[in-house]
C-alpha cells in the first residue's frame, strides 16, 4: 500500500491538496497515481494566473505509459506553479506529496477544499479500483 | 494460465513489478524503466527472454524445408554458427511470425522465435514440415538472459570459462555458438553490442545472480520496448502481423527473391503486393512535449495511416514512433493527440544505434 499523508485532502481522481494556512492550496498527483503512471517524461501545467473551476482539466501528466489529465481540486486561481517539473518531471515519482508539486491554487471559496476525501476516504476510494 | 520462467523468484527479489505479457508473469521494471534504459545504452543491463520459444530443427532436408519456410534465404548462411533474421509468411503474404535462425550446418538449424505466437507458430513449422524429411524439436531445457550495452560482453565474460571465452573471441555480429554448457549469440534487440546466452534452466539464476554482481542492471519489458523501438526493431503484433505484408513492416530487406525459382511460402503474394505498392512502416520524429502513442491515427498527402509503435525515447529526450502510411513523399505527417492534430517530422524507422542518435 502507498504512502497516504493524513494531513492531506484527496480528489478521487487522484490529486492531493495542501492547505498553506493563506488562502492558497498547493496540488499534485498522489503517490499510488504515480505508481500506477510510471516513470514521468512531461509535466503540461497551466499558467500563473488562470481561472480553474473545481473539475476542470488543467494539467496533463504524460509518463512513458500514459498521458493522464489532471483536475483542478477546487475552485480559484492559479498563482503558482512548479517549474522545475519542466527539465525534472520525475520529481514526481521520487517526491510526489513534496518536491513533485505541480500547483498552488487561492481557494475561491476555501471551505470546499472540506468537501475532498480524507486520507481515509482515499484509501477506500483507491481499494474500490 | 500464467507461466513463469525459471528467473521468476530473482524478479520478485529484486522488487520487480510483474505484469502479465501473452501468458508469462514478466517483469515490466524493477523501479524506473528510464534508468534501465539508459544502464543498456551507457553500461550494461540484462533481460529475461526465457519465454521466447527456441525450436532446434534437424534432418536430411532441413536446409530445403527453410529455404520454403522462410522469406528471407538460409542458402546465404555457409559459415558455421551465422544468424539470419527472417519473417515467416503465410500464403497471403501476411507475417505469421518474425524470428531468428541459426545456422550449424545444412542438417541443423535452430530457431528463436516469439512467445506470443507460441503455439501458432509450432502448428505451422509443423505444417510446413510435413513435406520434408526433417524433425522440429521445441527445447524447453534453457532459460535466455540478454546482456546488451557497451560493457555487455566485458561484463559478461567475467562469468565464462576460458573455452568459452575462446569460443566467443573475435565473434562478429550475429553469430551463435555453443561453448560447453551456453549457447552465446551476438544478437540482441536493443541497438547495441551484446549476448543473448542460453543457459540450462537449472544454472539460470546462479547466472543471473553472478551477473548482477559483475555490474549488469536488470531489466525490463518497459526498457527493453523503448530500447528496441529506438533501435527500429518491430515487435510482432504491434508493428506487424499475419494481415500485414513484410513490404508494409520496414522488412522488406528480408526478402530474398533471387533465385526466382525458390517458391518460398507467401512468395506469389508478395510479388501482387510488390507490383500494386503498399503501404509503408516509416519512423516519426516529434521534438515538442508530448508522446505519440501506439494507435494514433496519422495523415499524409496520400492518405491515412496508424501508429503502430509509439514512445518516450529516453536518449533522445522526445518522443518517436513508427507508423504504417501510404507510400509518400512527403517530409511531415499530422499526428491526431489528445484531440489535436500536431505536426510531425517523416524519418527512416532508426533512431539511436550504439548509444548514439542516427536522426
Amino acid at each position: 500500500m502507498s504512502n497516504i499523508p493524513s494531513e492531506l485532502r484527496y480528489a478521487s481522481t487522484h490529486e492531493w491538496v495542501r492547505n498553506e494556512g493563506d488562502g492558497t492550496f498547493t496540488v499534485g498527483i498522489t503517490e499510488h497515481a504515480q505508481e500506477l503512471l510510471g516513470d514521468m517524461v512531461f509535466v503540461e501545467l497551466p499558467e500563473v494566473g488562470d481561472a480553474v473551476g473545481a473539475g476542470d482539466d488543467v494539467a496533463v501528466a504524460e509518463s512513458v505509459k500514459a498521458a493522464s489529465d489532471v483536475y483542478a481540486p477546487i475552485t480559484g486561481t492559479i498563482v503558482a506553479i512548479n517549474e522545475d517539473l519542466e527539465n525534472t518531471p520525475e520529481l514526481v515519482n521520487s517526491d510526489a506529496f513534496g518536491d513533485g508539486w505541480l500547483f498552488r491554487i487561492e481557494a475561491e471559496d476555501p471551505t470546499e477544499v472540506e468537501s475532498l476525501l480524507d486520507a481515509e476516504g482515499y484509501e477506500n476510494s483507491i481499494d474500490e479500483d | 494460465m500464467t507461466n513463469k520462467t525459471v528467473l521468476h523468484a530473482k524478479h520478485i527479489e529484486a522488487g520487480a513489478k510483474m505484469v502479465d505479457f501473452h501468458g508469462w508473469e514478466m517483469p515490466i521494471n524493477y523501479g524506473s524503466q528510464i534508468e534501465e534504459h539508459h544502464a543498456v545504452r551507457k553500461d550494461a543491463g540484462m533481460f529475461d527472454v526465457s519465454h521466447m520459444t527456441i525450436v532446434d530443427v534437424k534432418g536430411s532436408e532441413a536446409k530445403g524445408y527453410l529455404r520454403k519456410l522462410l522469406a528471407n534465404d538460409v542458402a546465404k548462411l555457409s559459415d558455421k554458427g551465422k544468424a539470419l533474421y527472417s519473417g515467416m509468411l503465410n500464403e497471403d503474404g501476411g507475417v505469421v511470425d518474425d524470428l531468428i535462425v541459426y545456422h550449424f550446418d545444412e542438417t541443423n538449424y535452430r530457431l528463436v522465435v516469439n512467445s506470443a505466437t507460441r503455439e501458432k507458430d509450432m502448428n505451422w513449422l509443423n505444417g510446413v514440415a510435413e513435406e520434408f524429411s526433417v524433425s522440429i524439436t521445441e527445447i524447453p531445457d534453457f532459460a535466455m538472459i540478454a546482456v546488451q550495452g557497451p560493457n555487455a560482453k566485458e561484463k559478461a565474460a567475467a562469468l565464462f570459462s576460458d573455452a568459452q571465452k575462446e569460443a566467443v573471441a573475435g565473434m562478429k555480429p550475429f553469430f551463435g555458438v555453443q561453448a560447453e554448457d551456453l549457447f552465446i549469440a551476438t544478437t540482441g534487440y536493443t541497438g547495441e553490442a551484446g549476448y543473448e546466452i542460453m543457459v540450462p534452466n537449472d544454472m539460470a539464476a546462479d547466472f543471473w545472480q553472478r551477473l548482477i554482481d559483475a555490474g549488469v542492471t536488470p531489466c525490463g519489458l518497459g526498457a527493453r520496448d523503448t530500447l528496441r523501438l529506438e533501435a527500429g526493431m518491430n515487435l510482432y503484433g504491434q508493428d506487424m502481423d499475419e494481415t500485414i505484408s513484410p513490404l508494409a513492416a520496414n522488412m522488406a530487406w528480408t526478402i530474398t527473391w533471387e533465385p526466382s525459382e525458390r517458391d518460398f511460402m507467401g512468395r506469389k503474394a508478395l510479388e501482387t503486393q510488390k507490383a500494386h505498392g503498399t503501404h509503408k512502416l516509416v519512423g516519426l520524429v516529434m521534438t515538442d512535449k508530448g508522446v505519440l502513442r501506439t494507435g494514433q491515427k496519422v495523415k499524409v498527402s496520400e492518405g491515412e495511416g496508424v501508429i503502430t509503435s509509439g514512445t518516450f525515447s529516453p536518449t533522445l529526450g522526445h518522443s518517436i514512433a513508427m507508423a504504417r502510411i501510404p507510400a509518400t513523399s512527403d517530409e511531415t505527417a499530422e499526428v491526431e493527440m489528445r484531440k489535436k492534430w500536431v505536426t510531425v517530422k517523416i524519418v527512416k524507422p532508426s533512431f539511436v544505434r550504439n548509444g548514439k542518435s542516427v536522426l
